[in-house]
């Protein structure tokens, strides 16, 4: 498998990056030699294996530490729906690029 | 007295304790050390903010309600936000980013009394090895300054390495404390993923990311790590409900019944990682492209410290690992995938850069990320998201995690027949600058003996074990089951009481 200019075009703009021509041809096969070291992952047997998402849920001997919610299968914690942290809006924005009035500021998006 | 500079934490802890010397003192040493900023270690410094964290400490030393660190200083990598110092994580992206609140860990090491000396250099967002992918420019390392310090935390690295700071922060996510501890020929500890909170950790990889201290010694590393972890649970949804702990308290067991029931400690060395180097599993006849690149003098060291270990009470034992090649693929199809998504919230609108020119909100998302990133953070990016897209997920991102589970899986049956594992935390000493620059594969080659603890979020440690190659220090790895960190702290202690590779410094530090 080799990705080709289409594909690394089509990821950027996923990505959400805009790539230079040059940029292009150098990601292109550099991201083509980490998939020939990727290739022979889907040589592995994996029949039967649990995707591992996290390694929370494989450490067996933290069953005592587990909250109700993982008791229940829920692998990650939630917090309670409450708010907890104080109303900072100023010092929240003030590393913002535009803001106005207390909104962050975009370019226009409905005609 | 020694000068201060040359002091560990514990050290420096008593002299303050006794009133021997001020935190001011202390502060002010060490920002002699740190003007002029040698080896580009760090992105922040300011001597006001830390004379005024001393002043304060001082004050409580007076009152005696001083914490258990009290005025010893500490910096701090550049992905901990701080509200006192700019938070960058080494990417243009962030430049002059202020944060309106300090990370869990960094308000921790403060609220145990350590005064903070500023920000430390890292790869942008945590994202190599060299620490050459820094907006801000490469570290250097202070045993050759023509080579790299390691990454992602080389700035924390290089810094206790030239004593410009008794201790560091790092964060570890696929080897970046362990690494660059290695090539800098200092000690640091990655605890068992959930026990530092990551919150306000620039996050790069969260299932993998854990904060964890860099330091002189195991036990200095002990200190830190008591103070930095705890459960953080309204914050971190990953943090564990685990009770904090002194990782102190076993540095003193002897080996020979620091084991199970008091029997011997059983160090378990991976048949993949010595003696024949690596081999591929799906062809154990073919060496893995890495194993011709593991040195010769790192393999001697690494068996002249577990010979050390034997002679100190320890019985070393043969365990395999047989899915741990494969965890170079399976790092980096998980990390970029976690990493696309983490990375997707510098957009432009809410903090950070934002491109000057631009047509539409599309436009200004793309050109934002193209000119606020660097090439290792987009190939990262480009590759995550690729791994992530329709047609290509089961293939690459699910067969990625059910791989993780074999790799976590080899893991629990060697510690059925060991209490710790030992072996090269890298194949080589540290490589010069701009050699792995032009070929980011072979850089990610080079990771294979740090991947595997990490992708089973596992404690693990690096310590140094004396020079290699052109007299760079080797590190030796140490992984434990999960949360046996002050098993690891009590092997690594043991080892430097009889040992002085700890103490080695680099020859131009005066």
């Amino acid at each position: 498998m080799s990705l080709n200019p289409n594909d690394i075009a089509r990821i950027a703009n996923l990505a959400r990056l805009e790539l230079q021509a040059d940029e292009s041809v150098r990601m292109q096969d550099q991201i083509n030699a980490f998939f020939d070291i990727v290739a022979q992952i889907s040589a592995v047997d994996t029949q039967g294996q649990i995707p591992m998402a996290h390694p929370l849920d494989a450490m067996p001997n933290l069953q005592q530490h587990l909250t109700d919610a993982d008791a229940q299968g829920i692998t990650l914690r939630l917090r309670s729906d409450v708010g907890s942290e104080p109303n900072d809006r100023e010092a929240n924005q003030r590393s913002a690029p535009a803001v106005e009035r207390g909104l962050f500021l975009v370019p226009k998006v409905i005609e | 007295m020694t000068e201060l500079h040359h002091l560990g934490v514990a050290e420096l802890a008593a002299l303050l304790k006794n009133k021997e010397v001020s935190a001011v003192e202390v502060a002010t040493r060490f920002l002699a050390n740190t003007g002029g900023n040698p080896h580009n270690a760090f992105l922040d410094i300011d001597s006001e903010v830390t004379l005024a964290q001393a002043r304060a400490s001082d004050a409580k030393l007076a009152s005696g309600s001083a914490g258990p660190l009290e005025g010893v200083p500490v910096a701090h990598k550049d992905v901990f936000v701080t509200k006192d110092f700019v938070t960058t994580a080494g990417s243009k992206m962030l430049s002059g980013y202020r944060s309106p609140f300090d990370a869990t860990v960094v308000a921790r090491l403060r609220q145990a009394g350590m005064v903070s000396l500023g920000k430390l250099n890292c790869d942008e967002f945590a994202m190599g090895s060299s620490n050459e992918n820094s907006a801000f420019g490469p570290v250097t390392n202070p045993w050759d300054t023509a080579r790299v310090p390691g990454g992602s935390s080389g700035g924390s690295a290089a810094a206790v390495a030239a004593r410009l700071t008794p201790a560091a922060t790092g964060t570890d996510t696929g080897g970046s404390i362990r690494q660059p501890a290695a090539f800098c020929g200092i000690t640091g500890i990655k605890p068992t993923y959930g026990r530092a909170s990551r919150y306000g950790m620039v996050a790069y990889a969260s299932s993998l990311d854990q904060a964890g201290p860099m330091a002189r010694s195991a036990e200095d590393c002990a200190l830190l790590l008591t103070a930095m972890c705890g459960p953080d649970l309204d914050r971190d949804s990953t943090s564990l409900n685990v009770a904090e702990e002194n990782f102190s308290k076993d540095l003193l067991r002897p080996l020979a019944t620091a084991g199970k029931n008091g029997q011997p400690l059983r160090i378990g060395v991976p048949t993949q990682w010595l003696g024949g180097g690596a081999h591929s599993p799906l062809d154990p006849d073919r060496p893995f492209r890495h194993a011709e690149g593991t040195h010769e003098t790192v393999q001697a060291r690494i068996e002249a410290a577990c010979d050390a270990l034997r002679s100190l009470g320890a019985e070393v034992v043969a365990v395999s690992l047989p899915n741990a090649s494969l965890s170079i693929p399976v790092y980096y199809i998980v990390a970029c995938a976690e990493a696309s998504s983490n990375l997707s919230r510098f957009d432009g609108v809410k903090f950070g850069h934002r491109a000057k020119d631009y047509a539409d909100l599309t436009d200004m998302y793309k050109k934002t990320r193209a000119e606020g990133f660097g090439q290792e953070v987009k190939r990262r990016i480009m590759t995550g998201a690729y791994v992530l897209s329709h047609g290509y997920y089961d293939a690459y991102y699910l067969q990625a995690q059910k791989i993780r589970r074999m790799i976590a899986d080899d893991f629990r049956q060697a510690f059925a027949k060991c209490d710790v594992i030992a072996g090269p935390v890298a194949p080589s000493t540290a490589w010069a600058l701009g050699d792995n620059s032009d070929d980011p594969v072979a850089s990610y080659l080079a990771d294979i003996f740090t991947l595997p603890a990490s992708l089973a979020g596992l404690p693990c440690m690096s310590l140094p074990v004396g020079l290699g190659d052109y007299g760079l220090p080797v590190g030796m790895q140490l992984i434990g089951s999960y949360l046996q960190e002050a098993q690891l702290l009590n092997v690594a202690h043991q080892y430097q009481l009889a040992t002085t590779h700890h103490q080695q410094r680099p020859g131009a530090v005066a």
